[in-house]
């Protein structure tokens, strides 16, 4: 079996199953945490807390205005990356094909001249936002290795998959092996690291603010 | 290369009234139709002019005869250039008048004659089961008679994917415990030609580039001449665009397919593929696989006939025995997957409970101010 086979083949079985299995058992676990009973008086109705709650998963997605000058470039580096991700994941015929042959579903894509193109733009931001985590004091000291490994694993992928695109390095089978293979090791590493915050952010971000709410403040 | 054929190749091409200038303006367009540099056309008809034709020893194994159809077909050089003018056929039994006895009393000669400078090329995988009994000439074993005429080869050329990589003999369960030859024969030069069958311009023109320079070509790792194989079949494609822009043939008879969008959707392995294909082509450069609407299916590649479906894309996951994933398999492990995950959070957080209480109880139990 050749690297192409095996990383689309026994290598790519094992990581969604470890995907699947760690992202259920880490989301079960902390579902099922025993959650301390608020003994404070609700400043206002489940309704309008629950509601609270919804409301700031939209407002804490956007820089709040007092701090826009300070906050702002960094979300609107993240959110750029995130884009640009979203973009190259699920938008180049080729991963629509590959998650259509896992799922049964697809959906058009964009030219992959264009993917290309956002492919690079996003490599760029990703390397500015590692920038950003070395030179920033605070971020720095907030670091640790889940950062910086999740952050080289997904550029892994990224940096893979354009090598393949291009035919840049080696054999084509041999790029598109590996590709898949950081692919596995992502899917393997994604519910045991910071990238969980794919499943975490809203809901945290929902309970912040649901807790808040209880206790009167706004969204 | 010394050999029995006494007349040069020279000297032969003038007795059939053929001119130097003739014959180095054909040993040129030879080298140009096989994408030789311009120097070898006059460097090539130098050494054939004055060497005797080298003996070539043509021998089938497990094979379809598939790969000798495709050689038959040669356009530059024609098959009748090739073992009239260029070389000495001394022993192919399909081709050969002779037969039995007397066939194999020419191979016999043919490898005395010229041992040690003869050109082994073999067709065909080499079955190695019931003791070599799944293949037999005159009585002897595929696996004997390639390591008795292997002994005086000058170089070995495995024409075809069979003898180059096992191809379908080869293939997942390979009844017949085949092997390619390189794993039979390990001590000789080998050029292995893979196709399925391969080009026939590229096995005349490997052929042709040995008996002229006496030198094995760049090879790539699975031993193939770069100048054939050193490029993928999809960088070469006239539909390559339309990948770039990603529009692709959804099934074979839609208006994709009909206005030649690129196949990687249905199937096609030209990414993943080296070969000549999309650029020499077929038919004397009338067209290749993919010009008549088809997927490349990536037969010059080892193992390609356990490499997965021919029609899925090759981005898609290969799981199991048919190297092809359905969704419902996908289902299935994400399901018991996330059916161990729930338990192993439940757990979890079973834990995290049990630990919280005994640390409240605790605390409950620690008399205020001890």
């Amino acid at each position: 079996m050749d690297l192409l086979g095996f990383a689309r083949g026994p290598a790519l079985k094992v990581a969604l199953a470890v995907f699947c299995l760690g992202v259920v058992w880490r989301i079960v676990g902390f579902a099922l945490l025993r959650v301390r009973r608020d003994l404070d008086i609700p400043r206002t109705s489940v309704f309008k807390y629950t509601c609270g709650g919804l409301l700031s998963i939209g407002s804490r997605s956007w820089p709040h205005r007092e701090f826009i000058a300070r906050t702002g470039p960094g979300e609107a580096l993240g959110y750029s990356y995130h884009l640009g991700l979203f973009a190259v994941v699920l938008l180049f015929k080729p991963h629509i094909l590959f998650l259509g042959s896992l799922f049964g579903v697809t959906w058009p894509g964009l030219p992959s001249s264009l993917i290309t193109i956002i492919s690079v733009l996003t490599l760029t931001l990703f390397l500015a936002v590692l920038f950003r985590r070395v030179t920033h004091p605070v971020i720095r000291m907030l670091s640790n290795f889940d950062d910086y490994f999740s952050w080289f694993i997904t550029m892994l992928v990224l940096v893979t998959g354009l090598a393949a695109t291009a035919h840049i390095g080696a054999r084509y089978q041999t790029l598109l092996g590996l590709h898949i293979l950081s692919v596995d090791v992502l899917l393997i590493w994604f519910p045991f690291g910071k990238l969980m915050h794919a499943f975490y952010i809203f809901p945290s971000r929902g309970i912040n603010g649901a807790i808040l709410a209880r206790k009167g403040a706004t969204s | 290369m010394t050999q029995v054929n006494e007349l040069t190749v020279g000297e032969m091409l003038l007795k059939a009234g053929i001119s130097r200038r003739g014959f180095i303006q054909y040993c040129t367009a030879v080298a140009s139709a096989m994408a030789l540099p311009p120097w070898m056309g006059p460097a090539m008809a130098e050494q054939l002019r004055n060497s005797p034709r080298p003996s070539v020893v043509y021998l089938s194994f497990q094979e379809c005869t598939g790969c000798l159809e495709s050689l038959t077909r040669s356009f530059a050089p024609t098959i009748e250039d090739l073992i009239f003018n260029t070389i000495s056929l001394d022993y192919d039994d399909t081709l050969m008048a002779a037969s039995g006895e007397a066939a194999e009393a020419a191979r016999a000669k043919a490898m005395k004659d010229n041992f040690g400078k003869y050109v082994l090329v073999v067709d065909g995988s080499v079955p190695t089961g019931a003791g070599g009994a799944y293949c037999t000439a005159g009585g002897r074993s595929a696996e004997d008679t390639l390591r008795e005429a292997a002994k005086g080869a000058a170089a070995i050329v495995c024409v075809g994917t069979c003898a180059a990589f096992g191809g379908i003999p080869f293939a997942d369960p390979n009844p017949t415990s085949a092997w390619p030859v390189s794993a039979i024969v390990g001590d000789k030069p080998l050029i292995n030609v893979s196709g399925c069958p391969p080009m026939p311009e590229v096995i005349t023109g490997t052929l042709l580039q040995f008996v002229t320079t006496g030198r094995v070509p760049d090879l790539d790792e699975h031993r193939r001449p770069k100048v054939f194989f050193g490029n993928t079949i999809h960088d070469r494609c006239y539909r390559r665009p339309f990948y770039d822009q990603g529009k692709f043939a959804k099934t074979f008879d839609d208006e994709g397919a009909r206005n030649g969008w690129c196949l990687y959707e249905l199937g096609c392995k030209g990414p993943t593929t080296y070969n000549a294909c999309a650029t020499i082509k077929w038919n004397g450069g009338t067209s290749f696989p993919i010009e008549s609407g088809h997927g490349c299916i990536g037969c010059s590649e080892p193992g390609f006939w356990d490499e997965g479906s021919f029609y899925s894309p090759l981005s898609a996951p290969a799981w199991g025995r048919a190297g092809e994933t359905r969704p419902l398999q996908v289902l299935e492990l994400a399901a018991a997957a996330a059916a161990g995950g729930a338990v192993l959070g439940a757990a979890s957080a079973g834990v995290s409970r049990l630990r919280q209480h005994r640390v409240e109880q605790q605390a409950d139990d620690t008399p205020e101010g001890g």
